[in-house]
């Protein structure tokens, strides 16, 4: 079976989303705050923890201030994109549905060489990890193939298979581009042709020079602060809301605030204001929040709480 | 007999954790199987990234019905105690056997235990296996509680023999036992593979494009790659580790060559590499001609039509992304280097903390300056350039290259301080400095390497005593033992002359707020003194040989100290000295017991005018004519030369306890003698504590 290969970057996310709507997943669109990575989404952080069933698929922006490079460097980008599925409990045939997808992106499998190597997850922000791999396709890393073991510091029963694409290099080399910014992002035969540098490469640019030298780092350790007491007051409400006289339990609000501190914590370090030491101690702060949302998300009735 | 096939089929297993996994499956299954009763002839595991396959031939198909004699209680015994025995027993009071003993008739009951067929206890060993498997890390899957290094999706069971092949079945959390498995994930045809014991189901997965055992999957993987490399005239660099980690990722190998671009040949070889092996998992390809690495090799998992031209085209991509940022971080360090040097670099390490106790990176680099220049003195190093390395030899760890491959610590240093124009001698110390890495590593004999090396690892063990983080048992987080044996090699194969005792406690002074120095540098030298000692017996000498030249003065200074213990152990090897210790024991025992006895110290005062017999005035002669020479020699430190002359009181001796009674009734003559051989102990602890000295 042959699939016609894909002529743009928007051709592979489509694909992507098509296949894994057929496969059952809820497309989710993407979480509409700052966040380093497709995992931070409440969609994959919070709906990890519980008992509850759980599939959904989404394209999530992410940013990692640090890896800015003007957009000079054909592989770098401080703004880029996942793909991300979240399948709990994890499906026995999950390496095949994961393959199906790449077939439905135009890897041909009698001609690729796709590897599943030891990578062992692990996110120090997030108190969670898992075991899997790194995904390799001809040698280079294309997803990361994860078993939740933990999230928020709570056991994971039932365990939740994640899937993250770094969406970038994988269209590159699908498409065969050697510099992202010369990717087509829309049909390179469209009348208004557009590559991923018309899109992007100014906005690299822009968010390069001001994370690097321009953000504020007082004002950002304010919010820092800020965003780590009010998720803290948050939480500290009680349960049962006065108004309503519901059981509110407001642990996705908490958890905004929770990911905000973790992006400006990102952004601080790249204006490199956080020294080694620190660097940890900041490190533990965002997750002592992350703990305290899991705690509160599995008092929920998403995160599987029954009255 | 029949032959017993387990494979465990899974998710990709890591690399690293395949072959002793495969070696604990044979533990766990063969040791159960025995301690059950059922015996093989030979068992044999292997292991590839899906699976851990266990064939084990000639089993018992059941294990022999064992009897066990048990005596009772006697036949007038309590009805309470001989239920109790029934109960135990198991049988009724009609099985039992009555025997007439010298006490009266006992009760005897003869328990039998049945044989068990294979299966039942294959079963119950394999179920404990797969549940109590020690992987390093393991996980669970699904609304599953099993753990496994990865799902586990099938495991295949049988017993077979020429005429029979029967599944044994076991249920593990809903995984059933059966025949079946699967051949390669992607060349293979895809149908389930019906095995019917170890033969069949190796040949089978070879056609579907299993290699089962990783050795063979290894030696092909080797051979294909040198005659590959050979065909163009080169070589592939050796690296067994990796050689043995590709194995693991492969079940159906195939190897390809690649280019590396060309902007990239002028990058260090180490980087070539390091990037290769660490990212991507390739071997180097060396030009013998040039000695430089200009192709790389890479294993993939599979054929295909187009001979690897796709996979191969992949690899050389992704490799010139990784080298590209390899290049990168070589320019701009090279341009730091060259514009600031490494100081600027050195400077940056005050953010980086060393130990939260300790200080950052920074305190211990000048802490390691200042040491340096003490130690020059004894090291015959140019002060100036031993605290000029010991102020750039850490540099690297600021550098981007380091950075990203801290392996390259060190090599990097030395290429950058290079780059900085200083002195050779200076840059090697970037790399040689943390030499020797392990006994098996070479020990820098450069003076300025040797000095750094040497204030570094003082640095290290003073610093982590004074806060009171020492090696406990089998923990030793810090390398504190590495870092005492290079020091102890250091002193010793560049016969650097140190009184570490001295030079340590100087040292501890510079470390803020440490109570008790002395004490500290006292317990430091002990730990040195440990370390040597099993250095020391890995060479061939006693520890009761060392244990008389540690108490000895001068025992801080190792290289003195190795010296004694050499000679000493060399002349207890001869016949002289062999026979001098158990004299001078004699006469140590002797001395101790009248001193006892007297309550007095015979020391001195021997005088030749109260000797009676020509031996006790031998012997009189024989300390005073090498008492000297004694003297000379250690005066010398020649203990080689000092062991002669106490040699040569040997046979007077032997000929005094030969001759002479020390008891005498005459209590002059007696004091004399006693006094006579103080003397002997004395001259003789001159050279070594003989009184540690074990016998033979």
């Amino acid at each position: 079976m042959t699939i016609e290969k894909p002529k743009s970057f928007q051709e592979i996310i489509l694909r992507l989303q098509n296949y894994w709507a057929a496969k059952g997943c809820a497309v989710l669109q993407p979480y509409d705050m700052e966040v380093g990575a497709g995992t931070f989404h409440p969609a994959t952080t919070l709906r990890a923890l519980g008992t509850k069933s759980w599939a959904a698929a989404y394209v999530q922006p992410s940013r990692r201030p640090t890896d800015g490079r003007y957009g000079e460097n054909p592989n770098r980008l401080q703004h880029y994109y996942q793909y991300q599925v979240l399948i709990k409990p994890s499906p026995p045939d999950l390496q095949d549905l994961y393959l199906g997808s790449l077939e439905a992106i135009g890897i041909d499998m009698a001609l690729h060489d796709i590897r599943f190597v030891e990578d062992d997850w692990e996110s120090p922000t997030l108190g969670a990890w898992g075991l899997g791999w790194e995904v390799w396709c001809d040698g280079m890393e294309v997803s990361q193939f994860t078993y939740f073991q933990q999230v928020g510091g709570h056991d994971c029963h039932p365990v939740s298979g994640e899937l993250t694409y770094g969406l970038e290099r994988l269209a590159m080399y699908v498409l065969g581009v050697d510099h992202v910014m010369d990717m087509p992002f829309n049909d390179p035969d469209a009348p208004i042709a557009l590559k991923y540098g018309d899109v992007f490469k100014q906005t690299e640019q822009e968010y390069a020079r001001w994370n690097f030298d321009v953000a504020n780092t007082e004002v950002l350790l304010r919010h820092f602060e800020e965003a780590e007491a009010e998720c803290q007051a948050i939480l500290d409400q009680e349960h049962i809301d006065p108004k309503t006289s519901k059981r509110i339990i407001m642990a996705h609000p908490a958890y905004d605030q929770c990911i905000k501190a973790s992006h400006i914590f990102n952004l601080l370090d790249a204006r490199g204001v956080i020294s080694v030491t620190e660097r940890q101690a900041y490190i533990g702060r965002v997750r002592s929040l992350a703990k305290k949302c899991a705690d509160a998300f599995v008092l929920t009735e998403a995160g599987g709480y029954t009255a | 007999m029949p032959n017993l096939l387990i494979e465990l089929f899974s998710e990709e297993i890591p690399a690293r954790m395949q072959r002793r996994a495969a070696e604990d499956l044979k533990k766990l299954i063969t040791n159960g199987m025995v301690d059950a009763g059922l015996t093989y002839a030979g068992a044999a595991a292997f292991s590839t990234p899906r699976r851990l396959t266990l064939a084990v031939e000639d089993v018992l198909s059941e294990s022999p019905t064992v009897r066990e004699e048990r005596k009772g209680p006697r036949v007038d015994a309590p009805e309470k105690a001989i239920e109790g025995f029934l109960r135990g027993a198991g049988l009724s009071k009609d099985q039992l056997e009555v025997r007439d003993e010298k006490k009266g008739q006992v009760y005897f009951a003869t328990i039998e235990k049945p044989g068990c067929p294979a299966a039942d206890i294959i079963a119950e060993v394999l179920e404990h296996a797969i549940r109590n498997f020690p992987w390093p890390k393991s996980m669970r899957w699904g609304a599953g509680a099993l753990r496994w290094v990865r799902p586990l999706h099938s495991i295949i069971c049988v017993l077979s023999d020429d005429v029979d092949v029967t599944v044994v079945p076991v249920n593990i959390d809903g995984i059933e036992s059966g025949n079946q498995t699967m051949g390669h994930r992607f060349m293979s045809s895809g149908a389930p593979i019906i095995v019917s014991g170890f033969d069949d189901y190796a040949a089978t997965l070879k056609k579907e494009y299993v290699i089962l055992d990783p050795e063979e999957r290894a030696q092909m993987i080797w051979q294909d790659a040198t005659n590959i490399a050979f065909a163009s005239g080169l070589d592939v660099v050796e690296d067994a580790g990796l050689l043995v980690e590709v194995s693991g990722l492969v079940e159906w190998p195939v190897v390809l060559m690649g280019e590396i671009d060309q902007e990239f040949l002028e990058l260090p070889p180490e980087v070539l590499q390091t990037s290769m092996r660490e990212h991507q998992k390739f071997f180097s390809v060396r030009d013998p001609k040039s000695g430089k690495i200009t192709r790389f090799i890479t294993v993939a998992n599979r054929e295909t039509a187009d001979q690897g031209a796709t996979i191969l085209a992949g690899n050389q991509k992704v490799l010139s992304a990784r080298l590209a940022d390899a290049k990168f971080f070589w320019e701009n360090d090279l341009r730091v280097a060259q514009n600031d040097g490494l100081t600027a670099w050195t400077a940056r390490l005050e953010n980086v903390t060393f130990h939260n106790k300790l200080g950052s990176q920074k305190d211990r680099i000048d802490r390691i300056v200042d040491l340096a220049g003490d130690l020059s003195i004894a090291t015959s190093a140019d002060a100036g350039l031993a605290q000029q390395a010991a102020g750039i030899a850490k540099a690297d760890l600021s550098s981007e290259m380091v950075y990203e491959f801290p392996e390259l610590q060190g090599l990097m240093g030395r290429y950058y301080a290079e780059a900085a124009g200083v002195e050779q001698e200076v840059a090697n110390a970037c790399e040689q400095h943390w030499q020797p890495l392990g006994p098996s590593d070479g020990v820098p004999t450069e003076p300025v390497s040797a000095t750094v090396a040497l204030a570094d690892k003082l640095d290290t063990l003073c610093g982590f005593w004074a806060i009171e983080e020492k090696p406990t048992g089998s923990k030793d987080p810090f390398a504190l033992r590495r870092a005492a044996l290079g020091i102890i090699r250091l002193v010793l194969e560049n016969q650097i002359r140190l009184p570490l005792l001295k030079a340590a406690l100087e040292h501890i002074a510079r470390f803020a707020n440490v109570e008790n120095a002395s004490s500290v540098a006292f317990d430091l030298l002990g730990f040195l003194h440990d370390r040597l000692k099993v250095y020391l017996r890995d060479r061939g000498i006693r520890h009761d040989v060392i244990d008389a030249c540690v108490v000895m003065d001068g025992n801080d200074d190792i290289a003195l100290l190795v010296k004694r213990a050499e000679a000493l152990s060399e002349f207890l090897a001869s016949e002289d000295g062999e026979n001098l210790v158990q004299g001078f024991r004699r006469a140590n025992n002797i001395l101790t017991q009248a001193e006892e006895k007297d309550g007095v110290e015979y020391s001195f005062g021997a005088d030749v005018k109260f000797a009676e017999t020509d031996e006790e005035r031998a012997l009189f002669g024989a300390l005073e004519k090498q008492g000297p020479k004694i003297d000379a020699a250690m005066q010398a430190e020649d203990f080689a030369a000092a062991m002669g002359a106490m040699a040569a009181l040997r046979a007077p001796v032997d000929a005094f306890f030969e001759a002479v009674q020390v008891n005498s009734e005459n209590e002059i003559v007696r004091r004399n003698r006693l006094n006579l051989l103080s003397q002997v102990r004395n001259t003789c602890a001159r050279v070594a504590d003989l009184g540690r000295i074990e016998a033979a």
